[in-house]
């Protein structure tokens, strides 16, 4: 009973923690912008597949492919912000959703024209037997994807908190003109906010292929996910998406160990729509912030 | 109707009664029979979210409902057909209900989100629940009216385009009505809507299910005409591409929806032979045009007109 | 007609409104008036059922209308205009006046779309009557041209036009004469008498140009931080010297 339980628990923190990276990744760009990135998939298969592409086609060493794969995923997004969000001056709600879908469509294409349709991985960071906890066993790989998110997190924390392009960023999330008004480039934090989501996906789709493997198209899947994660924590709040992550890969979990694996991918959405409809500003967010919100 | 739209729907007219008689191929024939499908759902979304400025991703979820509803009842359960697809428009318009009731409380991003949802559900619900699995169900019965078997692609073409006719006829009037300038005053004030006594919330909820019930037909249209249905048509790529089309010709302009089906649905033949290069040009495609027809091909040829005239 | 019975609203510990009670008769043309902050547009916005008062309650013909929706203060007979304009600004003028007659007409959505004859004869008599409430307003020949490319002066205009065309009891006008120069504040003063005069309808009225509300009220109120000072006739409210040390005294 409990071997089992824990096994479905693991596995959902695992995929939990990607989703949790995923709707960080809207976050920022959310804070910055007011813009949801619908593209963020994407940046999380980028991640996967360059990763192989640099360790087991180039044949490159780790770090060195780590590094080429985020450089790589950051230059995409920000080539996107540049050439797609920077035209288009005036907020159009309907205009913004649709050209985050359709860089997506663009990048799912460069992605299948340069990877075709199969799925690809590589062999997990460290090799080694898988621990056992209650019998329950959890691979190696697992612990690296739930370490990595760990650290990003805390990175990205002390980017916003203790740096001063971080606050700067905040500033601009809180208050764009007031912002300008002190000397802030608020089209570079945008910018910035852009890369910064494209490497947290990346960072992800990195960790986590070993395990799941990673094909062209996965990316929207991984953004309604990722979605859902930041709507259950309150979007625009970083700690609300990380809760959110969790929460949604352990029900996810769960409900294709003991229910269904079919209703997996329902489950996400079912939580999105109660969360939607009966307290839209999040679990820990506060409804008169999120009624002050643009969209 | 005022002078421009009774000479826009002569023309659409004349070009529907003549498209066959030039003997096209059947499968260009075939596509101009998606072409008219895809009109359908993209004036529905037209007058959705360009002129009640309501969002929605999830009309495949619709489109889906009148598909699979309308191919069961008359496969399974030998009902026939007619009463099939009406059976199936009321189904998605109760789930439209349904859904706007708690949805249309929401705004931009969340409305958007809400009923993407929603939609995936809906796709989910048919890749496991529906008959066939992922792999879909074929053999469902063709449409027959009074005894008359539309079992041809030419009499099929002339039926959905007579559909989208009347649809745009329907629609037409009724943007122009009580109804339709609620709708469209809804859309600039709320606020002074309220304050002339304007029932906002089932105005909203109605319209959507006038969308949804559009959906629902041209659903049962694609079943009943390629006699096969599976869950892969009516997944969010296709939501989006409905949204694309009513965007690209222009979202508020009705006109703007049938041509923007008409480019969506003939695009990907013409990129063919880019082979696997497709997806990737049909993404450019659509992004430059976002980028670079803002405002939809139909408003930009208007004005482009106007300036012409003056 | 409307009595308001110690209205208190607070916006998050700023007290807007501080029990205020007054009453307007029918008939009358009663004016609200104060300084920047006094709360007037909060009571406007009370009235018409946009907020809800925290404590308090309103009587509109001897019904309470404190807690009801501003759908259903509409259709009571309460109609009104804003003073940030709030006209459908993608509508001609003259589809701006038949939204108002929303309400009055019936036909939805299947007879609409169908044009079926009773939607289609129910179009011309309101396509009549507001082309007669455009025409008595004096925007008759601007009934095509579309409602954002008014100048200001008539896009208040127009905002009255609409709620005239809801046919009210009363007419809530806030701050009609805001942004209007002089000929046109005196034309505006001219239309408020006539609407009373001819059309019989009760009128509200908030505004800041003290010339314009002594001309035309029957009765003034006066708030200020959120209290009534004053209430009474002009004559007597502009000789109230509470009302001058709050208020006029820095005009006169």
């Amino acid at each position: 009973m409990l071997t089992v339980f824990l096994q479905f628990l693991f596995s959902g923190l695992t995929v939990g923690a990607v989703y949790a990276l995923v709707g960080m990744g809207f976050n920022i760009i959310y804070n910055a912008t007011s813009i949801i990135n619908l593209a963020q998939g994407e940046f999380v298969v980028i991640g996967g597949l360059m990763m192989w592409f640099f360790t087991s086609s180039v044949k490159l060493p780790f770090v060195l492919s780590v590094l080429l794969t985020i450089l790589t995923a950051g230059l995409i997004a920000f080539l996107m912000e540049r050439l797609t969000i920077r035209p288009i001056q005036k907020t159009d709600l309907l205009l913004m959703i649709m050209i985050t879908i359709s860089v997506s469509i663009v990048l799912r294409g460069l992605l299948m024209f340069k990877f075709g349709k199969d799925p690809y991985g590589y062999p997990p960071f460290t090799e080694g037997e898988p621990i056992s906890i209650f019998g329950a066993i959890i691979q190696q790989q697992a612990l690296w994807v739930i370490g990595v998110t760990a650290v990003s997190i805390v990175l990205l924390y002390i980017f916003f908190n203790k740096t001063l392009i971080g606050k700067a960023m905040k500033a601009c999330a809180v208050d764009p003109v007031a912002a300008r008004l002190v000397g802030i480039n608020v089209s570079q934090m945008v910018m910035l906010s852009f890369i910064l989501s494209g490497v947290v996906g990346a960072i992800g789709g990195i960790a986590i292929t070993p395990i799941s493997l990673m094909e062209y198209d996965k990316g929207p899947m991984l953004a309604v996910k990722g979605f859902c994660a930041a709507i259950l924590g309150g979007l625009g709040r970083g700690r609300g998406a990380i809760v959110g992550g969790f929460t949604i890969g352990v029900l996810e979990s769960m409900t294709a160990g003991y229910l269904h694996s079919g209703l997996k991918d329902a489950v996400a959405l079912i939580i999105l729509l109660l969360v939607l409809f009966y307290k839209p500003a999040g679990i820990f967010g506060s409804s008169a912030i999120a009624r002050l919100r643009k969209f | 109707m005022n002078k421009d739209n009774i000479i826009a729907l002569t023309v659409l007219v004349i070009l529907i009664v003549f498209f066959p008689l030039l003997s096209p191929s059947p499968y260009n024939l075939s596509i101009a029979i998606f072409a008219g499908i895809n009109a359908l759902l993209a004036i529905g979304l037209s007058i959705l979210m360009g002129y009640a400025g309501q969002i929605s991703l999830g009309q495949a979820g619709f489109y889906g409902i009148g598909a699979y509803v309308s191919a069961i009842l008359s496969l399974k359960a030998g009902i026939p057909v007619l009463l099939s697809i009406l059976f199936a428009a009321s189904v998605a318009g109760i789930s439209a209900v349904l859904l706007a009731v708690p949805a249309l409380r929401l705004r931009g991003h969340y409305l958007a989100v809400a009923t993407l949802g929603f939609g995936e559900i809906i796709y989910i619900i048919l890749n496991e629940f529906g008959p066939g699995g992922p792999s879909g169900f074929g053999d469902i019965p063709r449409l027959s009216i009074l005894g008359y078997f539309f079992d041809s692609s030419t009499n099929f073409f002339y039926l959905t385009w007579t559909v989208v006719t009347l649809a745009m006829i329907f629609s037409i009037n009724l943007i122009d009505s009580r109804i339709g300038r609620a709708l469209r005053a809804m859309h600039d004030s709320e606020i002074a809507c309220k304050a002339m006594g304007l029932d906002i919330v089932s105005l909203k909820i109605k319209v959507f299910v006038l969308s949804a019930i559009f959906a629902s037909l041209a659903g049962s249209l694609y079943a009943h005409y390629v006699t096969f249905v599976s869950p892969s048509s009516f997944s969010l790529f296709h939501s989006v591409l409905i949204v694309m089309m009513a965007v690209l010709g222009g979202i508020n302009n009705l006109w703007g929806a049938i041509l923007g089906a008409i480019i969506i649905t003939i695009l990907p033949e013409l990129l063919r032979k880019f082979e696997e290069f497709d997806v990737l040009v049909y993404g450019l495609i659509l992004t430059f045009s976002l980028l670079f027809f803002r405002k939809g091909l139909v408003p930009i040829f208007i004005d482009k007109l106007k300036k012409l005239r003056a | 007609m409307l009595n308001v019975n110690g209205i208190t609203k607070i916006f998050g510990g700023l007290v807007a409104l501080k029990d205020v009670s007054f009453s307007v008769q029918e008939g009358y043309i009663s004016a609200l008036i104060g300084p920047n902050g006094a709360g007037k547009t909060t009571l406007m916005n009370i009235i018409s059922g946009i907020l809800t008062p925290d404590k308090g309650k309103i009587f509109f013909e001897d019904q309470e209308i404190s807690n009801l929706q501003s759908v259903r203060i509409a259709k009571m007979g309460i109609s009104r205009t804003f003073q940030h304009l709030e006209v459908f600004s993608n509508l001609s003028v003259l589809e701006n006046v038949m939204v108002a007659r929303y309400t009055k007409t019936k036909s939805g959505f299947i007879s609409s779309g169908l044009k079926l004859p009773f939607a289609k004869k129910e179009e011309l008599t309101a396509k009549k009557k507001c082309e007669e409430i455009l025409d008595y307003i004096g925007l008759y020949n601007r009934k095509n041209e579309i409602a954002s490319n008014l100048p200001i002066g008539e896009q208040r205009t127009l905002e009255i036009a609409r709620a005239l065309a809801t046919e009210p009891k009363l007419l809530l006008l806030d701050e009609p004469a805001a942004g209007l120069n002089i000929k046109e504040t005196k034309m505006l003063g001219e239309t408020i008498k006539r609407i009373r005069q001819e059309k019989g309808i009760t009128i509200l009225l908030v505004d800041h140009d003290m010339e314009l509300v002594m001309k035309i009220s029957d009765w003034i109120t006066v708030l200020n931080f959120g209290e009534v000072i004053a209430d009474g006739k002009p004559s007597d409210v502009q000789k109230d010297p509470v009302v001058i040390k709050a208020y006029l005294g820095e005009e006169l």
